[in-house]
Parts: structure tokens; sequence; C-alpha cells
């Protein structure tokens, strides 16, 4: 046919675009296919290590050169599906690729504890297909094939979350809850990009952009506008839309937590934020003012109500749940404001609160180990038993409150400036008064882990298959609350790209 | 608002009416196989909203001729819906499918499929964990 | 063991005619209705039936479940493989043209029906293996329950 665009030979960088996608992809059923209990990890690994590979070379590229485009197929947009990665995009490839590869040699003997062994191998094809489809959605520029890659996601996310049934079997209902919740969210998602099929005639984010930029909208887009909104909001777990979260992260192995609490949701922020910024433009956000009167409040609610819940918590893997939602308002906070430095915020607290997240629950995974349960009361003095990993947990919590030296000081930091810069000092109290209830949980956590005697003596250190990643996840936290020069860049490059729409793509280059 | 705007927007008005029935059930029936069925209605509404818009008066089969000779005065409906909607078919599928086997192994574990029935052995549990592990405090929220 | 024998002898005779029908689907789906969607789920309806009536048993010794889950597997790493091929001769990724440079009509053909034929056994795969799945739960959920 006439409208391909093929036949240019493409070098292997001109495939980097498609590569994060497609190695986990290829991977999973490579996991099955072979059927060996004793291959699946290391399949895994090295697919989560070659796209981290990739991602990290597609950071440099697009920090040095701009943003690159892919077509699928050969076939040109507005037709055919492009991948388009600038430098939001990359970070977060590399943000979940960098999080599966350090969380995978974790799972190994976190899993042999929580896990029976014949699951194993269904479960890393699992976790393959996940990254998979995480990769895809932030890696996309085509509406339809982000809600595919949404849905492989988000099954593969259920079943994870159902694997934790073995040992509780709440773990069942709180996958069903979520399922149910995650395709409320993604059919609203689909309904919101048919309306704007039906108003534009195109599904091509760029090209939607370009004529909801031209064209002005109309009811039918901004009906699409709040479908998409709520939808990716469900996915999101922004405030009220939040209740399958905690009894997900709560009930799953916590390998999974680790992995789903630094990803998933920041995925669909990312979504969320490509489709607001890129796709409707800044203008018509303050044109339809639906940030300031819904997302600045359901932030501060998030911010304030999950935290307090949080306190209350005796279960330390539910308490960082609640957390979990609590951060997610600073990240919708930052949003709301509408300024490149609020922008910023909230990309780099997309990945600072993703390490930080990550390396709580990997603690809490190695706590397992020697304590059953996660209740506050079975892991007292644990910190004393097991000292590298309590270290780790409390530089985690650190940075959780936002203590100068850590990557979560980075981003509250940016919050509070993007506030003052704007003149909304209540905001900015609001950040520092929400950080205050985090002393207050986090606190809790060091005095269970350290300040009681331990039930019994005696050094019981995870092992160090565990204590590697988790030291390494840590010391992310803390080396990007100190060198900030490569996350702020990547993050004040990427809300320029958000808030001017898609960066032209040098040269065209891709399939094209 | 006349006759001929709500008959011209007839698929808008059954769309919205399906997809709200199925919105429904979901969130008032107890029983966890009826909210799967009306996932499953309001999916399919929303699969039957994406077809009706690709439907272009007297179009016919987009099918090029083998000569690829395309006549001009033939007009062609969309196919691109009924594409997306093929996936989003299979997506639904997926998800029926899981959210079934989920249902089946909660049965298993809770002998019932009746929300309510889950919720109070659920709270029963939270009680039991509350007690074990000190203090009242955190609920099942 | 002698009940149904209307159903039983029918089902053998059909049993065949419907993965019949199905190749046909398959195969026929590059330039006329259907594909791998379709023909992957008529297939998976030949063994279902098969095994309501002659029992799960019967349909597994035909099919064992192994096979139907490196089937399901299979597919999807005959599509993607299909991708990765274009992607290792230097076309973008599922460019078919990249099976046949000479002739690219020729190439999109290869293309679609590669793609279609792994889509086809994912769906049967997935279509017999849920089958199973729910067939071989022991029924615990009475009559009256439902």
């Amino acid at each position: 046919m006439s409208v391909s665009d093929g036949g240019q030979v493409l070098t292997l960088a001109g495939h980097l675009p498609i590569l994060p996608v497609v190695v986990p992809f290829m991977a999973a059923p490579l996991v099955v296919v072979l059927g060996a209990r004793r291959l699946a990890w290391p399949i895994a690994f090295a697919a989560s290590l070659s796209a981290l590979a990739v991602s990290v070379a597609l950071l440099l590229q697009v920090l040095e050169g701009g943003g690159v485009s892919y077509h699928i197929g050969g076939w040109a947009p507005p037709l055919g599906i492009e991948y388009r990665i600038d430098a939001a995009s990359a970070l977060m490839l590399v943000l979940i690729s960098g999080l599966s590869t350090t969380v995978l040699p974790f799972a190994r003997r976190s899993l042999a504890h929580e896990l029976e062994a014949r699951r194993h191998m269904l479960f890393y094809a699992a976790w393959l297909l996940c990254v998979s489809g995480l990769m895809g959605m932030v890696a996309s520029g085509d509406a339809f094939n982000i809600f595919v890659f949404l849905e492989i996601s988000s099954l593969s996310t259920y079943a994870l979350v159902a694997s934790g049934a073995g040992r509780d079997r709440r773990a069942l209902t709180a996958a069903y809850d979520y399922l149910i919740m995650g395709t409320i969210g993604a059919t609203f998602f689909v309904i919101g990009i048919g309306f704007l099929y039906a108003a534009t005639g195109t599904l091509n984010m760029a090209e939607l952009a370009v004529i909801i930029g031209e064209n002005g909208t109309d009811r039918t887009i901004q009906t699409a506008f709040a479908f998409i909104v709520v939808g990716m909001g469900l996915k999101v777990a922004v405030y009220p839309l939040h209740l399958w979260l905690p009894g997900a992260y709560t009930h799953a192995p916590s390998v999974v937590s680790a992995f789903l609490a630094g990803t998933a949701t920041k995925a669909a922020v990312y979504v969320l934020l490509r489709f607001m910024f890129t796709v409707f433009r800044p203008e018509y956000l303050f044109e339809v003012r639906a940030l300031e009167v819904i997302m600045l409040p359901l932030a501060l609610v998030a911010m304030f109500a999950a935290s307090v819940i949080a306190i209350f918590q005796r279960n330390l893997k539910r308490m960082l749940a609640y957390s979990s939602i609590a951060q997610i308002g600073y990240i919708l906070l930052g949003i709301g404001f509408l300024s490149q430095t609020g922008l910023a915020a909230a990309v780099i607290h997309l990945f600072n609160h993703g390490i930080t997240k990550a390396a709580l629950f990997m603690g809490v995974g190695a706590l397992l180990l020697r304590a059953d349960t996660p209740f506050h009361d079975r892991i007292v003095g644990l910190g004393r038993r097991m000292p590298l990993t309590g270290f780790a947990m409390v530089i985690a919590g650190l940075s959780l409150i936002g203590v100068p030296g850590t990557a979560g000081f980075v981003s509250k930091w940016l919050l509070v400036q993007a506030a003052l810069e704007k003149g909304w000092w209540p905001f900015a109290l609001a950040v520092v008064g929400s950080s205050l209830l985090a002393v207050i949980y986090v606190w809790r956590m060091i005095e269970v882990l350290y300040l009681q005697e331990p039930e019994e003596g005696g050094r019981a250190e995870a092992p160090l298959s565990m204590l590697v990643p988790l030291w390494t996840v840590t010391a992310a936290t803390v080396y990007f609350g100190l060198a900030t020069g490569l996350t702020l860049g990547a993050a004040q490059s990427a809300a320029e790209g958000l808030m001017s729409g898609f960066i032209p793509v040098a040269g065209e280059g891709g399939g094209g | 608002m006349d006759w001929s705007y709500i008959l011209g927007h007839m698929n808008y008005w059954l769309f919205t009416v399906m997809m709200m029935t199925g919105l429904y059930i979901v969130i008032a029936r107890g029983n966890l196989v009826k909210k799967i069925v009306g996932l499953n209605i309001f999916q399919t509404a929303v699969f039957m909203f994406y077809i009706s818009i690709g439907k272009v008066s007297g179009g016919t089969v987009p099918i090029f001729p083998t000569d690829m000779e395309i006549d001009p005065e033939v007009t062609y409906s969309n196919p691109l819906p009924h594409v997306l909607i093929l996936t989003a078919i299979v997506v639904g599928i997926a998800t029926t499918s899981l959210a079934l086997a989920l249902v089946v192994r909660i049965h298993e574990e809770y002998d019932t499929i009746e929300e309510d029935d889950i919720l109070e052995i659920e709270t029963r549990i939270a009680r039991e964990e509350n007690r074990a592990h000190g203090g009242a405090m955190g609920g099942r929220a | 063991m002698r009940h149904h024998l209307i159903l039983r002898v029918s089902t053998k005779l059909l049993a065949g005619a419907i993965m019949l029908f199905a190749f046909y689907v398959q195969f026929h789906g590059d330039y006329s209705p259907g594909g791998g969607f379709q023909a992957g789920v008529i297939l998976a309806v030949a063994f279902v039936l098969y095994g309501l009536v002659y029992g799960l048993e019967a349909a597994q010794e035909v099919l064992p479940r192994r096979v139907v889950h490196r089937m399901m597997a299979l597919g999807v790493l005959v599509y993607a493989g299909t991708g990765v091929v274009s992607l290792l001769s230097g076309y973008a990724y599922l460019d078919y043209n990249a099976l046949n440079p000479g002739m690219p009509e020729k190439g999109q053909e290869a293309g679609i029906l590669l793609v279609e034929g792994g889509v086809g056994i994912t769906v049967a795969g997935v279509m017999i293996s849920v089958y199973y799945a729910f067939a071989g739960r022991p029924p615990r959920i009475s009559d009256e329950e439902w």
C-alpha cells in the first residue's frame, strides 16, 4: 500500500523507543513457553536489565537532542501508531525499568518466603507483562494504544495482587475490588478517547493537540476531558477514588507492593499529565478552571486525611499504603499550581516518591522474613536485630518526610517554591503541615523498630540478596537528594516539554 | 430541542441508558458475579458507542477492490472504530475471565459470593487482628 | 457411558468440521472478514464441545493442560517475533515489508498471515485454558445458590 512509508533501513539506535516495551513483552511468553522454573527469574532479570539500559540510553539521547518518534510498522502518523519519547516519558521509562531491575533480585528470597514455588513461573510472566504494559503506557503517543497498554499492565497487576492469597485470603477481595475500580476507570478513559475521536477524527496525541489548539473546544471535548480525568483519577488513586489502594498494597506480596507503589500509580499520573498538558493544553485548563476547583482541594484532602489515617494504622504495610495516597496528593498539588515549577515539582516527586516508597516496601518485605505479619507489635525491636534493614528504612522514612539531604526534600522544596511563586503561601504551609503528619507516622515506625526490646534476641539480618537491592534504592534516595542535577534537569525539561505541548521531533526519525 | 434532535442522537441516548444501567448494577448489587455482569453491560455500552460513531450514512464495507482502482463516488464506512473495539472486546473478555476466576477463588476461601457476607467476615478478621495486635486503632477503612 | 448417543456421535462429526471452519476463517482473514480472533475462538469451541460431551479428562487427553499453556505464550511469541524479525532486518517494528523487501505486497500478506496466526494460536489457547480452569474446579456451588 502506498501509505506505508517503510523501506528505510534503521540502525539499532533508531529502534530505541520500541525496545523497552518489546523486550519485556517478548520475555513474558518466553518464560511460559520454556516452562522451566529455574529459568524464569534469570529471563525476567535479563529482560528488565536490558530495558533499563535502553531507557537510560533514551534518556541521554532525549536530553541531548530532543524528542524521538517511532512509527510502528512503518505507518506514518496520524494513520499509524506512533511512539514518542521526550524528557518526561524517558524519565518515567528509567524509573519503571530501574525499579523493576532492582526489585527483582529482592524478589527471589522474598517470594520464596511469601509464595508457593509452583506459582513463581507465572508470577514472573505476569511481572514482565506488567512492566511491558507500564512502559507502553509511557512510551506510546497514540491515545487508544495507551488504553491497551493500561489494560495489559492492569490485568497483570490484578493477578499479581491476587497472588498474595496464599498468605491472606483478603488478597482476593482486594484484587477483585481493584479489578472493578480499575476496569471502570479504564472504561471511562476509553469513553473519553471515544469522544475525542468523535470530535477530531484522530487518535494520535500530537495531532489531537493540534486540532484542539486550532479549532478550540466544544462540549464534546469538555466531556472527553472530564471522562479522561476521572478515569485516570481512579487509576492514580486520587483521594476519593483511592479505595482500592490500601487493600491491594497491604495484601499483595511485598515485592509487588514495592514495585506497584513505585510505578503503577506513577505511570497513570504520567498519562494524566500527558492528556492535561499536551493534548488539552494549559490554556484550556485555565479556561475550565478544573484544576483549581477540583484538583487542589482534593490534593489537600489527600495530603491530610490520608496522612491522619496512616498515623492510626497498626499494620506497617497498610500505613505505607495510606502514606502513598497522601504523597499522590503532593503530586496533584504540583499539577494544580499549573506553573512550570509546580509541574517540575510533580514530575520530580513522581520519581523521588517512587524510589522512596519502593525502599520502604522492600524493607517491609525483609522484615516479613523474620516476623510473620507486618503488624507493629510483631516487628518490635526488629531494627536492632536487623540493623542494616532497619537503618535503610529509617533513611527512606526520612525521605518520606522530606528531611534535607534526601530525595523527598528536593521535591517538597520545589513544591513549596512553586506555591510561593504564585503567592499562595497557605499551600506552602499545608505542605509543611502534612510533612509534620508524616513525621508522626514515620516516628511510629522508628519507635517500633528501635525503641523496644525485641521479643527474642540475636542478630537476624536479611540475606544479602535482599540487602543489596534495598540499599541500592536507599542509596539512590540519598544520592538524588544530594546530587540533584540529573533529576532536577530532567524534571525541568519535562515540565517545559509538557507546558509547551509536544516538542517538535528532530528529523522525524524512527520508522519514517 | 425538538423530536428530530432527540431521534438524531438516538445512539447517544441508548449508550447513556445502557452505560448507566451497567454502572448501577456494579454499584447496587451485592453479588460478585452480578457485579461482573454489570461491568460487562457497562463496557458493551461503550463498544456500541464506538461502533455507532463509525457509521457513515450510505457507507459500504471498507474493503478496497483488488485492482486498487478506488471509485471516488463510493463512500466507505470508517473501519477504525471497529478495529479499536475488537481490541477492547478482547480486553473485556480477559477482564471478565480474570474477574470470574477471582470470584471462584473467593468462593473457595470465603464460602460465599455475597458482598455483605464477605464484608462481615473481613470485619471480623480485622477485629480479631486488632485484638491480637493491640488497640482498636485503625479499622478496615 | 452409553447415554446421549446422538450427542456423542454428532460431536465427533462436528468437531472436525468446526476445526476446518476455523482454519478457513483463519486463512481468509487477510482479504475477507475473519482473522485470528474469530478463528481462535472457533477452534477452541471444537475442544470445548468435545470436553462438554466426553468429559474434561477426555479433552485433556487430546490437548493436555501444559500444551494449552504453551500455546497461549507461543502465539504471543509468534506475533512479537514477527516484529523482531522486521526490526532486525532494519525496518520499523512490525513493518511487514521487511519479510519480502523485493515485493512489499507479498511481504504485507506474509506479515499479516504470520501475525494473525499468532493471534489465532493465543486466542484458541486462552479460550481452552479458560474452559479447563473453570471446568477443572471442584463444583462447590450448589444449584440453589445460583
